[in-house]
């Protein structure tokens, strides 16, 4: 999709101000929005996208449309994204493989699948009608999880299926892989084998935290060493596509981003220069 | 276990700790449902927390705390946008203080200023807009983001001392219930506590009554010598202070109840607005004859 590599940063508030400074653009390519905290009528996180929105491409990054929910989505939630979605005409629209409603009971919190043949039919049918009514093709991120269900194909079959059968794209996750991998004990570098490069849209890179017994996914500080590497590796795969460091808590002045995102570029270049 | 079995079970163990359902997910799951079960209450912690700061300082962490952890407990969230877990929160805290009013009033308050915050962006009008205006049939539009809030304390001082951190004023329960206006004036909620007649007028407005009847029902409240006056003073304070969204001309309205009677059903209607505003529409309907519409 892309010639050369891209890179972003998550709009939050604390940056608000920098991003709509007239002074001076932000160094970013694209910035990243949670959609859910803009589907809404009015005011002033609405004009603050609008006016970002002037200046930076703008990915809208969902976290409760729920693909894995047995009972399908849910129609107002879709028409409300697909509003948004022709407001801002933005570069990717994406959501996770997992699932958080459930009947009437909403976790807001996006818990696992179980990658059986059964689960396959329902992400991909909820995919369908999802990319049906937001008529835009949509990215699926590889979710980070704490519970490995029984399953009947791995979690790079399963991304490589929806994606074959949908035509959606993926937003990889590094982090993701990485702390699902030491959780559940699989090995990084099959799963970057096993997804379908050439699906891969966008790239998530962003920190954890250690629990007591699991590796938690937090983005609450910078992204660690064996991130960056897995990034590395997984840029081999991929070639050029959109970079976006993701921090949601403990988010730390805007020079401390563009500091990792510098360290994003010089990866990027020295694949650029490998591939050559 | 199929897949609806699974959510089934999963719902279960985050909202109640079924230990039968989270067995089902066998012994190695265990440290796993832990994390869930913890992001799934931390999140909803964290929306309450940060939707009523005012509530938070005026209870104290602690007291603030278990009530939240009670509303979780007692209302899994059923929406898919997080803010929509604030808008029962004041319901659970009627139920936890009954003899404390003052502490869902406040709650109110704040969850009102938070809907204010995101509503309907409206242009506003101004005064140079009115001109050639017929205002016996004027009916003024509210912008999107108003509401009527009823309280029986002294929340509106609370919060706002809260806000600018002072002391905040001991609670007092009011002798009639008030009415607190919340909008958003721009970009920035606000409130005003009404006095009785305006509340009675603004619930008129709120009833798609036109300005000449809240004109006639004001001069019917305060007299003929001061009634035309103080409908003109409203008037341009709520159009000075952003309330007034547009002006729009209908000739053809439905009956109307006086403010008095409006006062009257105010100190018998229960806490919330939209309750208040039925109950006057339909003792109107009721008891006033039906006025024939212009031919």
């Amino acid at each position: 999709m892309f010639e050369t590599h891209q890179f972003g940063l998550g709009l939050r508030k604390p940056h608000y101000r920098d991003f709509l400074d007239d002074r001076s653009v932000v160094p970013v390519d694209f910035v990243e929005v949670i959609s859910e905290n803009y589907m809404i009528d009015g005011g002033r996180p609405l004009d603050v996208l609008r006016r970002a929105r002037e200046r930076h491409p703008v990915a809208l990054h969902g976290v409760s449309m729920s693909l894995g929910s047995a009972d399908g989505l849910r129609g107002d939630y879709l028409e409300r994204l697909r509003s948004l979605a022709d407001m801002i005409e933005p570069l990717f629209i994406s959501d996770h493989l997992s699932w958080s409603r459930f009947e009437r009971f909403n976790s807001h919190d996006l818990l696992p699948l179980p990658y059986t043949r059964e689960a396959l039919e329902v992400v991909c049918g909820n995919i369908h009608r999802a990319q049906d009514i937001l008529g835009r093709t949509m990215l699926i991120e590889n979710p980070s999880s704490y519970v490995s269900l029984p399953g009947e194909m791995a979690e790079w079959e399963f991304l490589e299926a929806i994606c074959a059968r949908t035509g959606c794209g993926l937003l990889l996750d590094v982090n993701n892989i990485y702390v699902s991998a030491r959780n559940h004990g699989f090995d990084t570098q099959a799963y970057l084998s096993g997804i379908p490069a050439a699906r891969v849209r966008q790239i998530h890179l962003a920190g954890h935290s250690q629990g007591r017994e699991l590796l938690i996914d937090t983005h609450d500080r910078p992204v660690p060493d064996p991130v960056w590497s897995l990034y590395a590796a997984a840029l081999e795969r991929v070639g050029p596509v959109a970079t976006m460091i993701e921090r949601d808590d403990g988010i730390p002045p805007l020079p401390e981003l563009l500091a990792e995102i510098e360290v994003a570029r010089a990866i990027a270049r020295e694949n650029l220069r490998r591939a050559a | 276990m199929n897949l609806a079995a699974l959510q089934r079970d999963f719902r279960s163990w985050l909202t109640v700790e079924a230990s039968d359902a989270a067995a089902r997910f066998g012994e190695p799951a265990a440290p796993g449902l832990a994390v869930y079960l913890n992001n799934y209450r931390g999140q909803l912690m964290a929306c309450l927390v940060q939707s009523f700061g005012a509530v938070r300082a005026w209870l104290g962490n602690t007291a603030f705390d278990g009530a939240a952890a009670t509303h979780i407990d007692r209302r899994p969230p059923h929406s898919w946008t997080l803010d929509a877990y604030a808008i029962e929160f004041p319901d659970t805290l009627d139920a936890l203080y009954p003899q404390d009013p003052e502490v869902a009033d406040l709650a109110r308050l704040e969850r009102d200023l938070d809907l204010a915050f995101v509503a309907r962006d409206a242009e506003q009008l101004t005064l140079p807009d009115m001109a050639d205006i017929d205002w016996s049939g004027a009916i003024l539009e509210l912008v999107p983001s108003f509401s009527l809030l009823s309280v029986t304390t002294n929340a509106g001082a609370i919060w706002a001392a809260i806000e600018s951190e002072q002391t905040p004023p001991a609670a007092a329960t009011l002798d009639v219930p008030a009415v607190i206006a919340v909008w958003r004036k721009d970009y920035s909620p606000t409130f005003r506590t009404l006095d009785p007649v305006e509340a009675g007028a603004m619930f008129m407005l709120t009833d798609g009554r036109t300005f000449g009847e809240i004109c006639a029902a004001i001069v019917h409240e305060v007299g003929e010598a001061d009634g035309p006056q103080a409908a003109g003073s409203l008037l341009r304070r709520w159009i000075a202070e952003g309330m007034i969204g547009s002006i729009r001309s209908d000739s053809v309205s439905p009956p109307v109840a006086g403010i008095a009677q409006i006062k009257v059903l105010a100190r018998h209607a229960s806490a919330t607005g939209p309750k208040w505003a039925t109950a006057a529409r339909q003792s109107a309907a009721d008891e006033v004859p039906t006025i024939p519409a212009n031919p």
